[in-house]
């Protein structure tokens, strides 16, 4: 097959034949390029009047930490947010593409989003790409018919509860869950829950670390807390580590004379171009 | 394209029968690091035990005391690193009672090396830094890989941070890249210092190391032994 | 050569351990599952092994009923002597470390996971082996799922109060068992706890966590 690097009447296979190529090269032993991961804790719980977010920031590629300090609970809408575990990039455009078609229908209807519009755009997305992209998310908001929890599968399947965990700290998180939910908590007491869980996953699963990320969403307010809780304090080192001037080494010095022509030798202000 | 989509098919690769197998090896993580000097050497290691996402314990040191001034690091698969810990004890053990002397930090490499290369064709799965002090008194280093190749070094970072720390060694201890530096040798304060240091940045960045360090300090007096906390993210 | 075990048959899941101040706890269920199937639902899988000594077992259960045989007449055996000595919790523990290594190393696996418990020298021991080999000792131990579920809530309880009571350490294991009937599906209500204290170590007969499943009526759809 030739190559055209005609963008405009490039023909490119249809998107599912990429998948059984890449399957096939697998096989033969080519290296799919390694994505940042977030392999992490995310959850949510509904409240008394709201939802209460909770992410850790941790971000790795394979055992090495990438970001240390990433963000997971991303913007949907003014009452709509969600959390993302799974591959950096596809929660971060999907979540971005689903924002994005939100605001257009809030613009065309005149209304604020409900969350379970977000939810229907998520899993028609998701399940379009056959779990390929991996995106697992948390989903909360509060809209006109209250508060409202879910979390998406990267194949597209959903569920609405009381209390949901997401990535690989969700055991964790959901243990902390399970020994502590009760309906209609107070607000403190929702915060505290869902901070006790991601520092579950954090000190446990070796996928979550650093800091934890809130997100408290009530009918008329937004609280993004980040970080809310510094659960790791970093180590304070002992030495000090500055190179004195000159360590790098000059190999080569090079003198060029550049020929100007003086055009004007005058230094006065300009407005700057705008 | 079609061809090879045409391939794919005939293969049937997406449905083929998986053989089950047992995979006698697993990988607990963990880092040691050893620095050799005048008449001392440092050898630590983080506490760390893991497996795949879960810590199994946050108090395990990976340093192992062989005799009053040799100190084993060793990592990899944890159940390899256990058998041959026991094998050389027992082995110092049988030197001391025939020799009646406690064994070299040399005589220990040697052996381990030999140890290590007898089981060539399913190899004890264990990352192995020897410190102590030689037959002079001075402080050394013995490196090895999983199957008996060793060398004498005077600085060495193994197991799971080894490629983040090993570099940094290079530029600290051995002054590469460095131009127009002192090269003074190096203090036992200093190299205490370093290692900590070290160990910090790597629990930043490597999941497989924290929770806290052992630090031994081989001298003639005998090894002292410092903890010392790290992150246990 | 025979055909080695290149997978287990039935199986029980996960064994919770902890320290107390003056002894240990080990609990597992006693559910024994052959694949997805809930096959046995009345199996125990602790043990006493004397009267400082106990042990937990997650994974093929045919394995652990060979082991444990290999135990009782070593523990008769040591008996005959009459020398007054026994099996430590410690020697048990390095013991079994050796058996599954070795059987590792010959591609023959014993299909387990053990708990090892006890108390030696007035100090509480608890430790941890798998089917390679692999060994630690730890303050709180959880296999299985218990790893990911129960051992955040018990390590977290422990760092809270290092020196439990044996009431508190059962609340904790009590807790952790309920956590687990909900969220592990190979799992049952019903459990067995092993305790070793100075006063020897018992098996105490089946009990069913109680459960709460007041929050159902909340879940209507996923949509």
């Amino acid at each position: 097959m030739s190559i055209v690097y005609n963008f405009e009447d490039q023909q490119l296979p249809p998107q599912n034949t990429y998948t059984m190529l890449n399957l096939l090269l697998e096989q033969k032993g080519l290296k799919q390029p390694t994505a940042y991961k977030t392999g992490t804790t995310i959850c949510g719980v509904i409240y008394k009047d709201g939802v209460v977010l909770g992410a850790d920031t941790r971000a790795t590629e394979d055992t090495i930490v990438a970001d240390k300090n990433c963000s997971k609970i991303h913007y949907i809408s003014p009452n709509i947010y969600c959390c993302g575990a799974g591959t950096a990039a596809d929660t971060e455009m999907t979540t971005n593409m689903i924002s994005s078609q939100l605001e257009l229908h809030r613009l065309n209807t005149n209304r604020m989003p409900r969350v379970c519009t977000a939810n229907r755009l998520l899993k028609q997305m998701l399940f379009r790409y056959h779990g390929h992209i991996s995106a697992a998310l948390v989903l909360g908001g509060v809209d006109s018919t209250g508060p409202h929890l879910y979390s998406v599968y990267p194949h597209g399947s959903t569920d609405k509860l009381p209390y949901v965990t997401m990535g690989s700290g969700s055991l964790a998180a959901m243990a902390v869950f399970e020994d502590g939910f009760k309906p209609n908590m107070e607000k403190e007491d929702a915060m505290k829950l869902v901070r006790n869980a991601i520092a579950g996953g954090i000190f446990n699963d070796l996928g979550s670390g650093s800091n934890i990320d809130l997100c408290v969403i009530t009918k008329d307010k937004v609280e993004y807390l980040r970080p809310y809780d510094e659960a790791n304090l970093k180590g304070k080192r002992q030495g000090v580590y500055r190179y004195k001037k000159g360590t790098t080494a000059v190999l080569k010095t090079t003198q060029k004379k550049l020929d100007f022509d003086v055009v004007r030798t005058t230094v006065r202000a300009e407005p700057m171009e705008t | 394209m079609t061809s090879v989509l045409s391939d794919i098919n005939q293969e049937e690769s997406h449905y083929a029968p998986k053989q089950a197998y047992f995979n006698p090896y697993e990988q607990n993580g963990g880092t040691v690091l050893a620095v050799a000097g005048e008449d001392f050497s440092v050898i630590a290691s983080d506490t760390r035990l893991s497996q795949g996402f879960s810590i199994h314990t946050r108090d395990l040191p990976k340093t192992y005391k062989l005799t009053s001034s040799t100190v084993l690091g060793a990592c990899g698969f944890h159940g390899d690193t256990l058998t041959l810990t026991k094998i050389l004890q027992a082995r110092l053990k049988m030197y001391e009672h025939e020799h009646n002397k406690k064994m070299s930090t040399t005589a220990v490499a040697a052996m381990l090396s030999t140890m290590l290369y007898s089981r060539r064709f399913f190899p004890f799965y264990v990352y192995n830094i020897v410190a102590g002090l030689d037959e002079e008194g001075k402080g050394c280093v013995f490196s090895f890989d999983p199957v008996g190749s060793y060398e004498r070094e005077t600085y060495r970072a193994g197991g799971s941070a080894s490629a983040m720390l090993q570099p940094l060694l290079d530029n600290q201890i051995g002054f590469k890249n460095q131009h127009g530096v002192t090269k003074t040798p190096l203090s036992q304060e200093k190299a205490i210092k370093l290692v900590k240091d070290v160990f910090i940045s790597a629990a930043e960045r490597d999941i497989y190391t924290g929770d806290a360090i052992v630090l031994n300090l081989i001298t003639k007096d005998g090894v002292k032994v410092e903890t010392f906390p790290l992150r246990r993210d | 050569m025979t055909k080695n075990k290149l997978a287990p048959t039935v199986t029980g899941t996960s064994v919770l351990g902890i320290k107390f101040n003056g002894g240990v706890v080990i609990a597992a269920d006693m559910l024994g599952s052959y694949g997805s199937l809930a096959r046995y639902r009345n199996l125990s899988r602790v043990m006493k092994v004397n009267d400082s000594t106990i042990i937990g077992c997650g994974g093929d259960y045919a394995d652990f009923q060979y082991l444990q045989s290999v135990i009782e007449q070593r523990v008769i055996d040591e008996e005959c002597l009459n020398d007054g000595f026994g099996y430590t919790p410690r020697g048990l523990y390095s013991w079994m470390t050796r058996i599954l290594y070795n059987r590792r190393s010959q591609f023959n696996p014993l299909w387990n996971v053990f708990l090892v418990g006890g108390l030696q020298d007035g100090e509480p021991f608890l430790g941890f082996v798998d089917k390679i080999g692999v060994a630690y000792e730890s303050p709180t131990i959880c296999t299985g799922y218990g790893a990911y579920i129960a051992n955040p809530l018990l390590r977290e309880a422990y760092e809270n109060n290092p020196n439990m009571t044996l009431e508190e350490a059962q609340k904790q294991i009590e807790r952790c068992m309920k956590i687990l009937y909900y969220r592990d599906a190979r799992s049952i209500n019903k459990y067995e706890v092993a305790i070793v204290t100075k006063d020897g170590c018992i098996v105490k007969p089946p009990v069913q966590p109680e459960t709460n499943w007041e929050i159902a009526h909340l879940i209507k759809g996923y949509e």
